[in-house]
């Protein structure tokens, strides 16, 4: 009779803790974990005793503070009586401002530079392809620097507008006589909102929504009892006909005032300041060079094969564009897409170059050196930065989830 | 037949005629601008803006360069040259010509320059055989030695220095070997690590401050260790590297004159921060990657907080970060030079977003190449290098140089704490008396020099894309 009997046992050697595989991941960690916990206590340790030898903690009261100091553009009240905080606020909306606007205005410059770089006309491709490597190969702060140069030093004084005795102006304003690049900033119409505005907003808030529910309907339709209803012209209607009909039975309660060469500068409009307009033209167009790429890339990525198929479905060339390429090219454009879009948003501290007063002006900088809270005011500006990247990769993780290929 | 007729017809030729060429607007420069320019009306229409745009940029920019004045001593001078040739606008080139070594060399000491020069042509002996693998590999030597050479070249002091830091280093690199060797690579690196600590820091006290604050944690009147450890004869001893270099510098001082990182500016600063961020930012970015990707819970987690968090914040925070909040997170009294401060953190930065782009590399090779070093019998490390690395690291290519490109062109945001790096030399030199007024040459100089660097460099991305294609296409 054969006497059955399992693998011998082992006695458990401590050698087996580096050797063997079963118990060496969890030497690894451990070892790990301590060295980590280590320089964390070390870190820590000397943190302590340096706010102790400086005589101060860590406090972030200097928010409730009077601020004491002036920002040049504000979007929301704000004198230099109010708090650090509400500074910080400001300097906050000011960096969503300029990041929110140079995305809209990178993602059309870098469309259009990277289907024209696509193009087979070979000038206009040339041109986008040293458009595309210009900027790519020569620092943003270089060109946020050359950029506001342009706009302060190569841009008139308003006085230059005016004509001379002979009714001849050195320089004259574009688009009618309603916008002027000078050297104090750039000025635009401005809206005023009299009353009855409010109720041409709700109008058209209400169609945008019934937009939306125009093109649910119509791709319900279509995917449900096979009817084509179409979208885009009902859409556009929907979106313009009610606020038109609106604007003008409320008697045009929105009208633009224009700028108005006065005796010295000009009155009246918005000034835009340079700081701003170098600071948006330049990221964008920074970042219009890297998502150019990211366009060409995309587009190039969808295979010939897969036009040629739509073709032979009988699908027309702008069904084909529409249902077959661009949901494919967008998959490979969306996600890099965003990325730069983030790129965009922490390059946006380069406002320290032209005086622009963002979040690292207001925060990382004035309140720092007024109040001398160096740890606080850079650890709530990483905090920030890092809530809005991790906002925007939560958006991207999501659209990912949502367009990924559903394979079995 | 045809014989018979050829002497018998007098009408009919002789031999063929030669092919008629093709007609004027289906060949040569009209064809191409046909089919390159003009091929339909919106093409047409794009050329023309095209031309006039290039027009436009040409006619406001070629005049006042080519009117450039290249001799002269101040922007006055530069404008009163310019009007006696009777031009009413011009560049100053003169503005580059006078203060090109203030643009390369900060104010490196004008007599040493012969050290950043030599240092550069080294830089080309040791970048040559990594660059291009039909060098002799013999010349990696020479690449592994380099960054102590080019220290020793640029910041001079006592010959020792670079020397014992090499002595120390292969002495690491010997016993992880023969360790590695005998009882396996994970025991290897251990080994590496503790000869390190053991060379260029002091475990030691390190191991007694530790003990005693524990003890201070546990015990109100806590412990008084520094006076045990002052009586430790051994204390003298260590760092060992650094007190070996002091002893060998007193007998025989040998070394070149020292130069201040206050001294080092322009484009050699710029060089300096970029290359060592690049050469140490690899392999940081290649091991935060694989620790993104191991099955380890906490070196999982550490790698993706790490990568995040440096990710998620610009780098111009960071560099404030070096300069001003650094030393609160050391120990009192500590200083340490600037610039290395701005290198180690521009290293971390680069290592992040590196080791992104190579855990794409990773995550897109199939896992049969995982299962198949698995099966060969390979361990962890062996697969990692000979099997899995290779061909990630080949996919990432491009993204790891657009990371190079990216990071050299970011080396001018120090600038902004203090350091002279090229932009900074513009603002300096705009605030001289002879030079105050003075723009765009200067920004064009110094954009040309970054354009010359990143292009050569994304060209040669391309290169080695092309060379390691082992698909045939």
């Amino acid at each position: 009779m054969a006497d059955v009997s399992g693998p011998p046992k082992e006695s458990f050697r401590l050698s087996q803790l580096i050797y063997d595989s079963r118990y060496r991941s969890l030497t690894i960690q451990v070892v790990a974990t301590f060295l980590l916990t280590a320089a964390i206590v070390w870190l820590g340790m000397n943190l302590v005793e340096n706010l102790n030898r400086l005589g101060r903690g860590f406090d972030l009261g200097f928010l409730w503070q009077r601020a004491g100091y002036d920002i040049s553009q504000t979007l929301i009240p704000y004198t230099s009586e109010s708090t650090h905080g509400r500074a910080v606020l400001v300097g906050m909306l000011n960096t969503l401002l300029v990041a929110f606007l140079g995305c809209i205005l990178a993602t059309i410059i870098g469309v259009i530079a990277g289907v024209l770089r696509l193009s087979n006309n070979w000038i206009v491709s040339r041109l986008m392809a040293v458009y595309v490597e210009g900027f790519r190969n020569v620092p943003l702060l270089l060109w946020l620097l050359l950029i506001f140069a342009v706009l302060t030093e190569a841009t008139p004084e308003p006085r230059e507008f005016r004509p001379d005795e002979n009714g001849v102006a050195a320089y004259s304003m574009f688009l009618g006589d309603s916008m002027a690049f000078t050297a104090r900033g750039t000025l635009i119409p401005a809206p005023v909102w009299e009353p009855g505005s409010g109720v041409l907003v709700v109008i058209f808030i209400a169609s945008i929504i019934g937009a939306f529910v125009w093109r649910r309907h119509a791709l319900r339709q279509l995917y449900q009892f096979g009817r084509v209803v179409p979208i885009l012209w009902p859409v556009l209607g929907i979106l313009i006909l009610p606020t038109l009909i609106g604007f003008f039975l409320l008697g045009r309660p929105i009208s633009l005032e224009y700028p108005v060469l006065g005796r010295f500068n000009f009155s009246g409009g918005a000034t835009i300041s340079n700081a701003f307009m170098a600071l948006w033209l330049g990221l964008s167009l920074y970042t219009g060079a890297f998502i150019a790429e990211i366009v060409r890339a995309g587009i190039l990525a969808v295979s010939k094969g897969q036009t040629e198929a739509a073709y032979a479905l009988g699908l027309r060339p702008r069904r084909t564009l529409s249902l077959v390429v661009l949901p494919q090219a967008l998959r490979v454009i969306i996600p890099p897409l965003i990325s730069q879009f983030l790129n965009l948003t922490k390059n946006s501290s380069l406002a320290i170059a032209v005086t622009y007063p963002d979040i690292r002006a207001t925060l990382g900088g004035t309140a720092i050196t007024t109040t001398g809270k160096e740890l606080e005011g850079l650890l709530l500006m990483g905090l920030f930065f890092l809530a809005l990247s991790f906002l925007i990769s939560g958006v991207m993780n999501f659209y990912n989830s949502r367009v990924k290929l559903k394979e079995r | 037949m045809s014989e018979t007729h050829s002497f018998t017809v007098g009408y009919v030729r002789h031999e063929m005629q030669g092919p008629l060429p093709p007609p004027v607007a289906e060949s040569g420069a009209v064809k191409w601008m046909r089919e390159n320019l003009f091929s339909s009306w919106l093409n047409a229409i794009l050329t023309v803006v095209s031309l006039f745009v290039i027009w436009w940029v040409l006619s406001h920019t070629l005049p006042w360069m080519l009117a450039g004045v290249w001799s002269a001593s101040s922007l006055t001078d530069c404008r009163n040259i310019l009007a006696e040739r009777g031009y009413s606008s011009g560049a100053c080139w003169a503005v580059i010509t006078e203060r090109w070594p203030q643009l390369i060399f900060g104010f490196y000491p004008s007599e040493l320059y012969w050290r950043p020069i030599l240092a550069f042509v080294l830089l080309i002996g040791a970048v040559a055989p990594v660059l291009y693998t039909s060098l002799p590999r013999k010349m990696l030597w020479f690449s592994l030695i380099y960054p102590l050479i080019a220290y020793y070249l640029l910041w001079g002091g006592s010959v020792w220095t670079p020397v014992m830091l090499a002595v120390g280093f292969s002495l690491v690199g010997m016993g992880g070997t023969l360790a590695s060797n005998k009882s396996g690579f994970f025991f290897g690196v251990l080994i590496a690590i503790l000869i390190f600590l053991l060379m260029f820091f002091d475990p030691l006290s390190a191991l007694l401050n530790v003990m005693g604050g524990i003890a201070g944690l546990f015990s109100a009147d806590s412990v008084r260790l520094s006076p045990m450890i002052g009586s430790l004869a051994l204390r003298d001893l260590f760092p060992l590297m650094p007190t070996l270099s002091d002893l060998l510098g007193s007998i025989a001082p040998i070394g070149l004159e020292s130069v201040t990182s206050r001294e080092i500016g322009g484009f050699l600063l710029a060089l300096v921060i970029g290359l060592s961020a690049i050469v140490f930012s690899m392999p940081l970015g290649i091991l935060l990657a694989l620790g993104r990707q191991s099955d380890l819970f906490i070196i999982n987690k550490v790698c993706v907080t790490f990568i995040e968090v440096i990710r998620g914040i610009p780098l111009i925070v960071w560099l404030f970060t070096a300069s001003t909040l650094l030393n609160y997170f050391l120990p009192p009294g500590t200083t340490f030079d600037l610039i290395l401060r701005v290198i180690i953190m521009v290293t971390f930065f680069a290592a992040a977003y590196i080791a992104e782009v190579i855990r794409g590399g990773l995550a897109a090779l199939p896992k049969g190449q995982y299962e198949g070093a698995d099966s060969l019998g390979l361990d962890y490390w062996q697969s990692m290098r000979l099997i899995i690395l290779p061909q990630a690291l080949k996919i990432s290519i491009p993204g790891i140089v657009n990371t190079f490109i990216g990071l050299f062109k970011d080396t001018v945001l120090v600038v902004f704490i203090g350091l002279l790096d090229p932009i900074g030399f513009i603002n300096l030199i705009r605030a001289t008396v002879e030079w105050n007024g003075i723009y765009w040459e200067l920004y064009i100089f110094v954009g040309l020099c970054f354009f010359l660097f990143c292009f050569f460099m994304s060209r040669y991305s391309q290169y080695l894309e092309r060379k390691l294609r082992t698909d045939h296409r």
